[in-house]
């Protein structure tokens, strides 16, 4: 048994899981990989490809009463199987020697505690210390992760840090202990690009300066060029491709590995179309050859939305009767032209989002104009605003939230036609209804079925057609593919794309992806503190950034596979 | 965590039919809640068959003697029935001649003959009855089904209107905030700040005995709970994407609230309801027992066991029997039925059935 090298090695693992008496769903079909000693395994695929469901169950963390691993499945924690392993061995090395990062930091803290406190009970638990040595302990992690102050941060709770801060007490907690091995379930996708990046680094450098495993899972393949030594390629509970990270960045074999390396969107390229899974899938993996696309506005574009001076305050309470106003949006303008695309960057709190609610009258500017073919959409009374409001529409970022549970698609997509009278009758609608359903590519058979049987990618599919329904010139996009999968994105990106070439609509796409605003956007507007830092045409913000914020940005784009960082 | 539930979603095909039918099919597999809806359907269909007539329509009929016996204890002494006998006896005993000084007295014999007129029939009264009888001798089952109707309507009349009043209330003091808000949690606090009985007997002083005025009454009181709940799911679900989309596509306000929003919070109304009519029927229980219930000429389970509080000095424990023992079935059943409903209504657990 290579047991010195491995410290981790998962055999033949197959889990099923119930789904109600009769039904039973393979999530995980045979895998076998190995976690070398002192490395850094990507775990890689779609929701769905089961890699989640192997890393929980290495951690012993599957549900019970709907799980079940099946016979002959092992995986080896240092030679021994921690599938036959007992409760209280299990519930050692939990913590101690294997510990885990969860991807919501926000709901992983107890919020009821002190940050400090939840440390400190890992360290007295799994190493029994006492309750001083616990606290000072506590202060050293906190530095070593780069929480500044870390003094007076122990004493915080979950919801006085950042999101960025949250995850580093949880990487706090996970490494308090030393483990051998770190579990990291997609750390960074509910984080801004620039924490990403950071939390991207931290996570190396400890890994080195404690000589731990690391298992690394995560949907975006481009994310973990930078920091893995071996990347596994699942998709539908199956290894597709397992080796070195320059084998698969350089060498890829299988052609879903392929298509997962091609299909973000690049900086240095923009192709008409992004590719997609099917494409590799259909030609065996050679490279489809795309002519590129030219972006940009030019003077003189006829413009159809403008936003002059534009604020937004928010009242917040302080104290027992005063209150603050903070300013989300401070005098922003800019002009958006007909047919065109406007990308808003930013990171979270930069009032990017504000922005698009304040364009539709969804949350009230506080001061400025919004100028939509002549006309202050922000003066407007509530029933002169209705014909305009047909006219701009939104699709938001979580296609689980934006899309009533109770209603069918069929209501969904009706509705917004029975309330602008659109349409002669309810067969006239029912057949746009149909064809708008053939043309963002879903079966007509969704007509009578509910939101949630559709996957995230689909589901945003009905929000673009529900927004296709009024026939809109202008779309906000408010981070539309953020949630979604790299290889969906590539989809939902093609179709955005299309369709703006059919129906020649202006889009204002709103992410904090700069790869994905990039390909999509013919002007890129740089937001940050609620003011705009930089707008130009988007080849030039990447070519020649002017403002020192676009320039951080851009450095923290995962970039991919780096030969000189292996 | 979640990844690990996430991952059989795309499977979950066979839940088509939509959430209604979905939450049904899960209580079909909760046995004590299938048994349950059983018992309370059988409750329902006693109270039609009560109320269209077809059964107990004479449960007003004297047809026992005073505190008959229940059949099973036929023997038992029944010293009240004596007694009445007993009473009618004594009466026919000569009485002392008044004529002289009687001014009716001369029309004694037409009253006679015109009386001979008159048929009565008087039914034999029997000594037992199948589940005993009460203080006139009419029959305690027939008593407790016709009982029934009152209890059961009161129950849902009265749980239906509170439950619509704390809805609507709620939703807008949820989804309007401001000084909507502030105007229906000034009357919610002077409405919960009142002790309960307190109120419902103010309100009945007032208002006056009537079955209509219990449901007013009990309706009017008892809508501060559902409030409570409407208005804390409605600040919840203006927020969310779904009604935000719903603004953006141009619905009205009204459209938001009650189209969108409501089906969503329905699971809470549901069980809400099903809960106060179980606290309802109790309700009327007391306030009958009490004396400011439904009328001296209708039978509730109320009123049958404030007779009872009589009837138990004296050892007739029938009256009290019949109607606790009915009101527990149905309250039992109704409670555990409203567990089962809320689990199989819950979307939450969508994910995982």
């Amino acid at each position: 048994m290579s047991d010195t090298a491995n410290l981790v090695e998962v055999r033949d693992l197959r889990i099923r899981f119930r789904l109600d008496k009769t039904q039973t769903f393979d999530a995980v079909k045979g895998v076998s990989f190995d976690i070398p000693k002192n490395c850094t395994v990507a775990l890689v695929g779609e929701s769905g490809s089961g890699k989640s469901v192997s890393a929980m169950a290495i951690m012993g963390l599957l549900p019970p009463e709907s799980a079940m691993v099946l016979e002959g499945s092992r995986i080896l924690y240092q030679g021994n199987d921690l599938l036959r392993e007992s409760r209280d061995n299990l519930q050692r090395l939990r913590g101690r020697d294997i510990s885990v990062i969860f991807q919501e930091p926000m709901t992983s803290l107890n919020p009821v505690f002190p940050v400090g406190d939840q440390i400190a009970e890992v360290l007295r638990l799994h190493m029994g210390l006492g309750r001083a040595q616990a606290k000072a302990r506590t202060i050293e992690l906190l530095n070593e992760v780069g929480i500044p102050e870390a003094q007076l941060r122990v004493n915080s709770y979950p919801h006085q840090l950042s999101g960025g801060q949250q995850q580093r007490v949880m990487i706090a907690m996970a490494i308090a202990c030393e483990p051998k091995l770190l579990i990291a379930d997609e750390p960074t996708t509910a984080l801004d690009v620039t924490i990403q990046k950071q939390i991207l680094d931290l996570m190396a450098s400890l890994k080195q300066r404690h000589q731990m495993s690391v298992l690394f899972i995560t949907h975006d393949l481009a994310m973990v060029g930078e920091i893995a030594d071996r990347v596994v390629v699942m998709q539908s509970g199956e290894v597709r491709e397992a080796g070195t990270a320059a084998e698969i960045f350089q060498n890829p074999q299988h052609p879903y590995t392929k298509a997962l390396l091609e299909c973000r969107p690049r900086l240095d390229r923009r192709p008409r179309r992004l590719p997609v899974i099917e494409d590799f899938i259909r030609s065996q993996g050679r490279p489809v050859v795309l002519e590129e696309r030219v972006r940009g506005v030019k003077e003189g574009d006829p413009v159809i939305l403008e936003v002059r001076n534009l604020s937004k305050d928010f009242k917040l309470r302080e104290g027992v009767f005063g209150h603050r106003l903070v300013r989300a949006v401070d005098h922003v303008s800019f002009k958006l032209a007909k047919g065109k695309t406007l990308g808003l960057v930013g990171e979270s709190g930069s009032g990017k989002t504000t922005i698009g609610l304040s364009l539709m009258r969804l949350t009230d500017a506080s001061s400025g104009e919004v100028l939509f073919e002549g006309c202050d959409l922000l003066q407007l009374t509530r029933a002169q605003l209705m014909p305009y409001k047909r006219r701009i529409q939104i699709i938001f970022q979580n296609p689980y939230a934006s899309l009533n549970p109770r209603f069918t698609v069929g209501n969904i997509l009706l509705e917004p036609m029975q309330i602008h009278g659109i349409g002669a009758d309810e067969n006239a609608r029912m057949q746009m209804v149909h064809a708008l359903l053939d043309r963002v590519g879903l079966m007509r058979s969704a007509y009578g079925k509910y939101p949630h049987e559709f996957s995230g990618g689909q589901r945003q599919r009905i929000a673009i057609a529900r927004c296709l329904t009024m026939k809109p010139d202008v779309l906000i996009c408010d981070e539309s593919v953020s949630a979604l999968d790299v290889s969906i994105q590539a989809q939902v990106l093609n179709l955005l794309q299309d369709l703006q070439d059919e129906f020649h609509m202006s889009y204002i796409f709103i992410s904090h992806d700069l790869a994905v605003v990039k390909h999509i956007s013919d002007q890129v507007m740089v937001m940050h503190n609620g003011e705009m830092v930089e707008l130009a045409n988007s080849d030039d913000i990447y070519l020649h950034p002017q403002h020192e914020y676009t320039r951080s940005l851009l450095s923290a784009i995962p970039r991919g596979f780096v030969p000189a960082a292996a | 965590m979640s990844a690990v539930i996430e991952a059989p979603i795309p499977q979950e095909q066979h839940d088509a039919g939509g959430p209604w039918r979905a939450a049904f099919r899960r209580l079909r597999g909760d046995r004590v809640g299938m048994l349950c809806l059983f018992v309370v359907a059988a409750y329902l269909l006693m109270v039609l068959l009560a109320a269209t007539g077809l059964i107990a329509r004479d449960w007003d009929r004297e047809v026992g003697v005073s505190y008959a016996n229940p059949e099973f204890l036929a023997g038992k002494e029944n010293l009240e029935a004596a007694a009445s006998r007993n009473l009618g006896a004594r009466q026919t005993a000569p009485p002392v001649d008044l004529s002289d000084i009687d001014p009716l007295a001369p029309y004694y014999k037409e009253l006679d003959e015109r009386t001979a007129k008159i048929k009565i029939t008087e039914t034999p009264r029997s000594d037992t009855l199948p589940f005993g009888g009460d203080k006139w001798g009419k029959d305690v089952i027939k008593k407790t089904i016709k009982g029934a109707e009152i209890s059961i309507f009161v129950g849902f009349a009265a749980s239906l209107l509170a439950t619509f009043l704390g809805t609507v209330f709620g939703a807008f003091s949820g989804y309007y905030g401001g000084k909507i808000n502030d105007f229906f949690e000034w009357v919610y606090n002077v409405f919960t700040s009142i002790p309960y009985i307190l109120l419902i007997l103010t309100f009945a002083a007032v208002f006056g005995k009537g079955v209509l005025t219990v449901i007013m009454i009990l309706g009017i009181t008892g809508w501060t709970g559902i409030y409570r709940l409407m208005r804390a799911e409605y600040l919840k679900h203006r927020e969310r994407e779904y009604v935000r989309a719903a603004d953006a596509i141009g619905a009205s306000d009204a459209r938001r609230m009650f189209v969108h929003i409501l089906p969503n919070v329905s699971h809470v109304v549901l069980v809400q309801l099903s809960q106060y009519v179980v606290q309802f029927i109790k309700a009327e229980v007391i306030l009958s027992f009490l004396g400011f219930g439904v009328p001296v000429e209708m039978v509730s389970w109320g009123t049958m066991l404030a007779e009872a509080q009589n009837e138990l000095v004296i050892g007739k424990w029938w009256q009290l029997a019949a109607a606790t023992a009915s009101m527990a079935v149905l309250v039992t059943a109704f409670s555990l039925l409203t567990d089962s409903l809320r689990d199989a209504l819950d979307p939450k657990l969508k994910a995982v059935a």
